[in-house]
């Protein structure tokens, strides 16, 4: 008995249910495919009056000139240093007061969580302007830092530990490592922080993907000599507009490195969906 | 930002011994202070650099502000009313809503049928599940300029393929409903997978039994969908809709990405595809002014929240309504 209460036992049917999904899953490949495509050859290609279904043997050369054309290798170190760091700190403040929130008793907890929930709603990029200004008094607009701070740690991710904590750890566990003279800080760091493990990885994936993939913040607070991924992937092709070729090689590179991770740690980011969604 | 810590907590400990030694006091307080401590990290950071912005928006809003300006003049409601005198907001509004709609309705429905269709039984589950969750990890800007490529007017793909076919070329760029079907066609490529992964977490957690009575009762598989499945996935549908709106009215990365004038914010041409995310990037950091683009980002808010409202509204109503109609 599935959700639906439908059994395909007739073959047809059982045809059309693979067909179609067979159809999304090509549909969803094929974007990605497109770009190492044109990537692989030049852009005359594209004046061709139907293009060719296989890659050519350009794609180095290609993705050699996207280096010529923008300061990449700044911009993947940048990336990395913003989406590794934000990812960091994310977990940690996100398990603390995860924790706080879920094994605690204090004063006001159930206020301060209600009012986390409802920021999940407000869109706080609508707050650039102001935010812009800020960074420019504190003189770090050009500077990853002005990237990081505002992504320290998230609503959603402060909701998404209370969840998970609420279940994982169990108070007696808690309670005996205070007997033992555990300090709070010590509880955190012996009992809760092993048994959320699993949500700390998902978490984690989450937000290094977010963050990799934010363009609005970024694009207004980094200048094209100091940029990320994103920010210099939209140089590129502000810079070229005919070379597509060079244009789409830069989003090839952008894009395999999360694709790859995506694929290895595809089953726990559809689990981490999944439950989000039941729990949420 | 008002800290809570400042508020002392009442002591309520049942059992006081008689003489609290130094260690048992330090450790009581530890109790009653981390938790503030633990929470001081995301009300810090959210309230210097979510909140505040936003309401900081407000005041910017008032003033004739340009970029580096260390003077601003305070010019009251101006802004807001030369905003609504103004035909490229109006403009852009339209387009917001149409691009706004466009990609939300046909993916909010393809993504319950994909969620019906992952319920089934199948070989390798798991597969298909990641297959359709792709394009998520795809980032916005690469995918902007992929179906800008694609969508291009002279020797894009999709018009080969028109022409393969033997239909006549479109203009995606140059002309306004082509450009915001284009754009949609984006948002639904990055987020239909998601969304039926969400309502596949639903469907699996509903009950079964409710489903056997109704196979009892001699419902078939379609009825069984409209009357049971549907309302039952109300609350997850609201969130779906209503988290697509938040997302959706803000959208900037595709419209700004799928100018045929690299690097433009004009959204096209004649701004036939200019969003209001868009608009108010080119008042502020094209136009640099700050005051202007505030008011923008305050009437957008109002905007979210009302569509938010209304679709909440909608779904409640859609999902209750039981059965297909005869």
């Amino acid at each position: 008995m599935t959700a639906l209460g439908l059994r395909s036992r007739r073959g047809s049917s059982r045809f059309f249910v693979y067909a179609t999904l067979v159809a999304f899953v090509l549909g969803s490949l094929f974007p990605f495919y497109w770009s190492f495509l044109v990537a692989s050859r030049d852009t005359g290609m594209l004046s061709d009056h139907l293009p060719p279904v296989l890659p050519g043997g350009n794609f180095w050369s290609n993705a050699g000139r996207v280096f010529d054309s923008v300061p990449f290798w700044r911009a993947l170190g940048n990336s990395v240093i913003v989406s590794g760091t934000v990812t960091v700190t994310t977990v940690l403040f996100s398990a603390l007061a995860g924790f706080a929130f879920a094994k605690m008793r204090f004063r006001g907890s159930n206020g301060l969580f209600a009012f986390i929930v409802v920021t999940l709603a407000v869109p706080t990029q609508l707050g650039v302007i102001p935010l812009f200004i800020m960074m420019s008094e504190l003189g770090w607009a050009g500077h990853v830092q002005a990237v990081i701070v505002p992504n320290l740690v998230t609503a959603f991710g402060v909701f998404w530990m209370r969840q998970y904590i609420v279940d994982a750890v169990p108070y007696e566990l808690i309670e005996a490592a205070r007997v033992d003279g555990c300090s709070v800080f010590g509880t955190f760091v012996h009992v809760c922080l092993p048994a959320i493990r699993p949500a700390a990885a998902v978490l984690a994936m989450f937000t290094f993907m977010m963050s990799w993939n934010d363009f609005l913040w970024p694009l207004i607070v980094l200048d094209a000599g100091n940029p990320t991924v994103q920010v210099a992937l939209e140089k590129l092709q502000s810079g070229h507009y005919v070379d597509y070729s060079l244009v789409l090689a830069g989003t090839t590179l952008a894009t395999i490195p999360v694709l790859i991770v995506f694929l290895l740690l595809g089953r726990q980011i559809v689990a981490g969906i999944m439950q989000g969604a039941v729990k949420g | 930002m008002t800290t809570v810590a400042e508020q002392l907590p009442r002591q309520d400990s049942p059992r006081e011994p008689a003489k609290p030694s130094l260690r048992h006091r330090l450790s009581r307080w530890d109790v009653k202070f981390s938790p503030y401590l633990y929470i001081a990290p995301f009300f810090v950071v959210f309230g210097l650099t979510g909140l505040f912005p936003l309401l900081y928006t407000g005041y910017v809003s008032l003033f004739d502000w340009e970029v580096g300006d260390d003077d601003p003049k305070f010019i009251g409601l101006a802004n807001f009313t030369a905003l609504l005198g103004d035909p490229q907001f109006w403009n852009a509004v339209g387009n917001t809503i149409s691009i706004f709609l466009l990609s939300s309705v046909p993916q909010v429905i393809i993504a319950v049928l994909l969620a019906a269709l992952l319920s089934l039984r199948l070989r390798f589950p798991a597969g298909w599940r990641v297959g359709i969750l792709l394009p998520y990890s795809a980032s916005l800007v690469a995918l902007g300029i992929i179906f800008a490529n694609l969508f291009g007017p002279r020797y894009g793909l999709v018009n080969a393929m028109l022409e393969a076919v033997g239909l006549d070329r479109v203009e995606w760029q140059a002309n306004r409903f082509a450009s915001h079907l284009a754009i949609a066609t984006m948002v639904n490529w990055r987020w239909t997978g998601y969304n039926a992964l969400i309502v596949l977490a639903a469907m699996q957690a509903l009950p079964r039994d409710v489903y056997e009575a109704a196979v009892v009762d001699g419902a078939g598989a379609v009825r069984r969908f409209f009357s049971i499945t549907l309302p039952m996935l109300r609350p997850t549908l609201i969130f779906v809709v209503v988290t697509s709106t938040i997302g959706g009215l803000q959208i900037f990365t595709e419209p700004k990405l799928f100018d045929a004038m690299p690097g433009s914010n004009n959204g096209g041409s004649q701004h036939q595809f200019q969003t209001l995310t868009l608009y108010l990037y080119q008042s502020a950091f094209e136009g640099f002014d700050l005051g202007y683009a505030s008011a923008i980002a305050w009437l957008l808010f109002l905007l979210i929240v009302l569509i938010a409202l209304v679709n909440f509204l909608i779904t409640r109503r859609l999902a209750t309504t039981t059965g297909p109609k005869r």
